[in-house]
């Protein structure tokens, strides 16, 4: 246990000085690439709440991000630019859809439950591309970033990196909490056995609703981040592909551990922009290579990089 | 509503309804036998598609041609199965999703590395490339009504093959029970491998035909994949029945919503707002139709039996 937390405060450590140590020999890319990382680490962190401790695979986790993004875009579109409100509105309109899908998707299971998250985002993919005054099938400028006030200025790139490693700091705080709450024990419960649970006197759903309002919500917090990223929003944002990948780094990680989904983050995205900055043959074909380590991975790395760390508990 | 337009439409949704059957069936076999989800069977439609091109362009002549796309196809299913997929039967379903998922993006780039990233066009033989007059007024492309008569016949020909002969009665017995199917002495990894490789062959069929009427291109399955995942969750995973019937209604509201909802909501609401709505709803029409036969019966219209 000691060597993992020694491993956690390295890498946080790691992420709170690469900022400085980049400004220092002048490599302001690395700054922009680490946060776009940590953006989809807190994507990722909240899939895994739903996904890992909740054990509901959900395959449409990327409308989230697409709803906290269209919801800055559209609000800076019509000229409103205070972030509060935009991140308000990201927040509940995330919520508000998770509450929806998740009403009628979690009534089923299994396969049928992976179909009907994939559908839903499929549609809201598809009414982004016909949402001709937003940009459609092209996407939107952003006409300016969040105005946060005078609190963070997201057109500092370093001052909006910290913005978004503190709010990654702070979900897997909060995670940590719900998970070890008595909700998020009902949460792993009725993953582990759903029978028992109910024969102790729960029923699942409500819970399980409220697991996936929340997880909606937090994604839909780096669905506002991801905009402000990009400073462009398109339909893309929640293509499939995008929720087959957020899931992915979640099972890399090491699905159901704390800080997997940051570390499985981590690992695809740079290894993405590893392979795709190489040249020749691997950096014009990278892909390929991708789709072969997911396939090695699932194959063989069954427990995901967190088991590989030291002193990870063998609960199977 | 135009008469002449409706029948014509009502073909389109059946050509593209028995395109999605094509997919839908090696699709719902794999679910109900092996209880595998399989991504990558849109990767099988891409390489059909491809490999017919790619034939037909070696040989010169489309019926070789299409001939071995359909072999070629059923040999790159039985490969990546042997490979890859068969230690995944055991796996809960989101290894499955995710490894596949990796195949996706392989094939994609493997297909772009062999034929570049531009769309391939393919003619088509000098007689299927006409039109045909089925009644007065009504002028259909030849090639469309093929596509129809090959896929109700391959309905057909799945039916015989599922319901009266001695392989379908062990896919028929492995569907409902697979630990009593091995018991009994059926090597039961070759018939899913069989199963598997046939499954490929029908999605590869589907890509050939596909082919000369939509863009030849990597990432040509996935839309189609996603649409054929619909069908079968509306018919009820595992069966062929359900998938035909789901094929059929699938093609025909999405069909259906592209042609007639724009005019249909402009005679309800202003037609600036129809024209707006329209094309979104018509888009988003099948999807809907999922959420609702879920929320209705989860298990699908025609679930099967013996679950």
């Amino acid at each position: 246990m000691r060597a993992r937390l020694v491993l956690l405060i390295v890498g946080i450590a790691f992420l709170a000085l690469a900022p400085l140590v980049a400004t220092a020999f002048d490599q302001l890319f690395y700054i922009d690439l680490l946060r776009r990382v940590m953006i989809f680490a807190i994507a990722a962190l909240s899939l895994n709440l739903i996904l890992g401790y909740g054990g509901m695979v959900s395959f449409g986790h990327a409308a989230y991000l697409g709803i906290g993004g269209y919801a800055v875009a559209i609000l800076a579109h019509h000229g409103i630019h205070n972030g509060f409100l935009q991140l308000g509105v990201a927040v509940g309109a995330s919520a508000l859809v998770a509450l929806v899908i998740g009403a009628i998707s979690i009534r089923t299971s299994g396969i049928y439950f992976i179909m009907i998250t994939l559908a839903f985002t499929q549609m809201l993919y598809f009414l982004g591309i016909s949402l001709d005054a937003y940009g459609g099938d092209d996407g939107l400028r952003l006409a300016a970033r969040s105005d946060l006030g005078g609190l963070v200025d997201l057109g500092n790139s370093t001052a909006f990196y910290y913005l978004v490693f503190a709010v990654m700091i702070a979900f897997l705080y909060l995670i940590h909490r719900i998970v070890n709450s008595r909700f998020g024990m009902v949460i792993r419960a009725s993953n582990s056995n759903e029978a028992r649970t109910r024969a102790i006197g729960f029923s699942p759903y409500p819970y399980r609703l409220a697991a996936f309002v929340i997880a909606g919500a937090m994604c839909g917090v780096a669905g506002y981040l991801f905009v402000n990223h990009t400073a462009y929003l398109t339909p893309d944002f929640m293509h499939w592909t995008r929720s087959g990948e957020i899931m992915f780094m979640v099972i890399l990680g090491g699905i159901g551990t704390s800080v997997g989904p940051i570390l499985g983050a981590f690992v695809l995205l740079l290894l993405e922009d590893l392979l795709s900055g190489m040249t020749g043959f691997v950096g014009q074909h990278w892909q390929l290579f991708i789709g072969l380590f997911l396939v090695l991975v699932v194959l063989f790395a069954k427990r995901g990089l967190a088991g590989l760390l030291p002193g990870a508990q063998r609960n199977d | 509503m135009n008469a002449i337009l409706f029948v014509e439409q009502t073909l389109n949704g059946l050509q593209f309804g028995v395109t999605l059957f094509l997919m839908a069936a090696g699709l719902t076999l794999v679910f109900g036998i092996m209880n595998m989800v399989n991504l990558a069977h849109g990767a099988m439609y891409m390489v059909g598609a491809y490999l017919a091109v790619a034939a037909t362009q070696w040989t010169g002549s489309y019926l070789a041609g299409v001939l071995l796309a359909l072999v070629g196809t059923l040999l790159v299913g039985v490969v990546t199965e042997v490979v890859a997929l068969r230690t995944l039967y055991e796996r809960d379903h989101l290894d499955q999703v995710l490894a596949t998922f990796g195949l996706i993006l392989f094939f994609n780039e493997l297909v772009a590395i062999i034929w570049g990233r531009a769309a391939l066009f393919s003619d088509l033989p000098q007689a299927l490339s006409g039109h045909i007059e089925l009644v007065t007024n009504l002028r259909y492309p030849v090639y469309r009504l093929m596509i129809i008569i090959v896929g109700l016949l391959v309905a057909l020909l799945l039916w015989y093959v599922v319901t009266r002969t001695r392989l379908g009665m062990l896919i028929r017995a492995g569907a409902s029970n697979r630990t009593m199917v091995s018991a009994l002495g059926i090597n039961i990894r070759l018939l899913y491998t069989i199963v598997f490789g046939f499954g490929a062959a029908l999605a590869g069929l589907a890509g050939v035909m596909a082919g000369p009427i939509y863009a030849v291109q990597p990432g040509m399955g996935e839309l189609i994949l996603i649409q054929v995942f619909v069908v079968i969750v509306i018919g009820g995973i595992g069966s062929i029945r359900g998938a035909l019937a789901g094929a059929i209604i699938v093609g025909m509201v999405d069909t259906m919503g592209r042609a007639f909802l724009k005019p249909a909501l402009g005679a309800l609401i202003s037609p600036t707002a129809a024209e707006a709505a329209g094309p979104a709803l018509a888009s988003m029409l099948i999807y809907l139709l999922m959420a609702v036969v879920l929320a209705l019966r989860p298990e699908g219209l025609f679930p099967a039996r013996g679950h």
